[in-house]
């Protein structure tokens, strides 16, 4: 049935939205009041004008803006870095035939379901080994290449390049290199920007391993850890605290309202063929 | 593309070899710059097609070692260590590997009961985020199924908390949650209802805990769910309420068994994800040890390996954690898949 949808739909999605929204709002709202009025009972519910009072203080107390820029550094070169690797995997293993392509791929496969944690302890020790703690390439080494990558790659390019594309460019003379980075590359783009955004974020966000790799230098996450231990015990700032994750959270926020449509599509598509 | 008409017969997809020898024979017909003919341009000739037929060899291998050379280094090198460590002593005054000792580690792991403990709080936990994530996931996803006036915006809405880092999550939820002035206390006495101590009680706590990786999680496997409805037919559902069936009855008879494979991957991924909750239990905490809470309460699996390993330098033991964290994981998630077919097998309406 073509039904328009009624009221009580509309009325549950918004209620779904406000839901997904509000604590957000609450983060904005308590770090624009002072320290003494985000105390208050009830709470004040409409932004107060202490917001950059408060932003001042973080940028006080933790090292705001080197964090932020590790965190950059860290998420663009991990994100580059599994966009290459899996679209050069995942062409070879969606279009060239290959001894042993099967077994390498569910190989790949298999491998996604390992938990990433369970090697922390191991990670930890190679780094300390190699003197790499306490520095970005430590955060950034184990996020270089992910097997999703390699598997989203895969299932993108099985139909969005034709074999008889491939074909042609190699009765062109094409090198496979060239066949790969004239037929292959083009048609992948959508997904490599996907691909970029997913795993900028997913860096972007992590708080275990970070924690576990550095020390003294800060990613964005860990710098909010900090600033949450810096009011511990006593009575907790909460405007200091709420002010720092608005504030951390804010450069992500710009991202998903650039670029919001097509992570909804790289979501759904992702699930279609997953 | 300038095919020659000779090689649109051979380049039948499939027919690799056909296609390399009218490349080859088209290079015949048209010798290279400079080349004469002759044996020269004969011999170039066939340094060109050995070059071809080696290139169409490797370079599938070419492509792929990148990812499996990093991937052992950064991936599966540190699995295998993992594995190595659990089975070893460890000094950890001299920073050194002991004696082989055999399955002792994970027999300490075992006997310990904060381990039991932490198992206890990961089953609590996932459970207590999992099922309501998927049972509203799949409503809004319900909802989101239907023609609705700007769809694009509802489904980027969804995805807001998505944006938001579990350490800023926690941050914010814990102010929420906080035993003493916390909104959600606020409200609960303002109707009169007693306020509930979420950082003290275990399993308030792990309500708490839940809410959070719900409120980030659930739009977005909504999406997931919305994507796999959208690919049911149309007329299914006609047919259906013509009969009489009403929204609930068609979502529960025929949605869900139509999107049991995407139900099968949305439950295993939310399976793996939930078991290894790691941040909101180590920000949620406000005391100092920071794990999981002055008695433990909430303290995951993911944590004790954390403790264990990172803090306690433990590494043999957290190493067995570690497996015994992942031995834990793959077994649910078989419970679950099985779980999950079961209950999205084909019904009659």
């Amino acid at each position: 049935m073509t039904r328009r949808p009624g009221a009580l739909v509309y009325g549950l999605l918004a209620a779904f939205v406000v839901g997904s929204a509000l604590p957000l709002y609450w983060s904005f709202m308590i770090g624009s009041h002072t320290r003494e009025r985000a105390l208050d009972t009830p709470p004040p519910l409409l932004p107060g004008g202490h917001f950059l009072d408060n932003a001042g203080r973080v940028l006080n107390t933790i090292d705001f803006w080197q964090a932020m820029f590790n965190s950059l550094v860290v998420s663009t070169v991990c994100a580059t870095s599994v966009v290459v690797f899996s679209t050069l995997a995942g062409y070879s293993f969606a279009k060239l035939r290959f001894r042993g392509s099967g077994p390498l791929m569910g190989f790949v496969v298999m491998t996604m379901a390992v938990p990433t944690q369970l090697a922390i302890v191991p990670l930890f020790i190679l780094m300390r080994d190699y003197r790499l703690l306490d520095t970005l390439a430590a955060v950034a080494l184990p996020t270089l290449v992910t097997a999703f990558g390699v598997f989203f790659m895969r299932q993108y390019l099985f139909d969005a390049v034709p074999d008889e594309l491939i074909e042609a460019a190699r009765m062109d003379g094409c090198s496979m290199l060239r066949t790969f980075w004239t037929v292959a590359v083009p048609a992948a783009r959508p997904a490599m920007a996907i691909l970029f955004l997913f795993t900028f974020m997913q860096v972007w966000t992590d708080y275990m391993w970070p924690l576990v790799a550095l020390q003294k230098t800060e990613t964005l996450q860990i710098a909010l850890d900090r600033l949450a231990l810096t009011g511990q015990g006593q009575s907790t700032d909460y405007a200091l605290l709420l002010a720092g994750t608005a504030m951390a959270t804010v450069p992500l926020l710009v991202l998903f309202v650039l670029t919001g449509r097509q992570l909804v599509t790289g979501i759904m598509q992702g699930a279609l063929k997953g | 593309m300038t095919a020659p008409a000779e090689a649109d017969t051979a380049a039948q997809p499939g027919n690799r070899t056909a296609t390399r020898r009218a490349a080859g024979s088209r290079d015949g017909e048209d010798p290279g710059d400079g080349g004469r003919g002759g044996r020269r341009g004969e011999r170039r000739l066939l340094r060109r097609e050995r070059r071809a037929r080696w290139d169409v060899r490797l370079a599938p291998y070419l492509f792929v070692s990148p990812f499996f050379l990093v991937f052992a280094v950064v991936g599966m090198f540190p699995l295998a260590y993992t594995g190595y460590l659990s089975l070893h002593d460890w000094d950890r005054l001299a920073y050194t590997r002991g004696g082989f000792i055999g399955l002792d580690n994970f027999r300490w792991v075992l006997d310990d009961p904060l381990f039991t403990k932490s198992l206890v709080n990961t089953l609590s936990i996932f459970a207590m985020s999992s099922i309501p994530q998927v049972v509203i996931a799949v409503t809004v996803a319900a909802l989101l199924d239907q023609q609705l006036r700007g769809s694009t915006f509802w489904r980027i809405s969804v995805l807001l908390p998505f944006v938001v880092a579990p350490t800023a999550a926690v941050l914010i939820f814990g102010t929420l949650f906080s035993d003493r002035s916390g909104l959600v206390n606020e409200l609960l006495s303002s109707v009169g209802l007693d306020p509930i101590r979420w950082h003290v009680e275990r399993w308030w706590s792990h309500a708490a805990i839940s809410s959070m990786v719900n409120w980030r999680w659930t739009g977005y496997n909504a999406l997931i769910f919305l994507a796999a409805m959208q690919a049911v037919p149309r007329e299914v559902y006609e047919s259906a309420s013509l009969d009489g069936a009403g929204r609930v009855r068609q979502l529960l008879h025929i949605t869900l068994p139509m999107i049991r494979p995407t139900m099968i991957f949305v439950i295993v991924t939310t399976t793996i994800g939930g078991l290894q909750i790691f941040t909101e239990p180590r920000l949620f905490d406000d005391t100092a040890q920071r794990e999981g809470g002055a008695d433990h309460q909430y303290m995951t699996m993911t944590l004790y390996v954390y403790v264990k390993g990172i803090e306690d330098q433990f590494y043999g033991r957290a190493s067995a954690a570690a497996w015994l964290l992942f031995l834990f994981i793959i077994s649910i998630v078989l419970v679950n898949y099985a779980a999950t077919r079961w209950l999205t097998r084909r019904r009659a309406l």
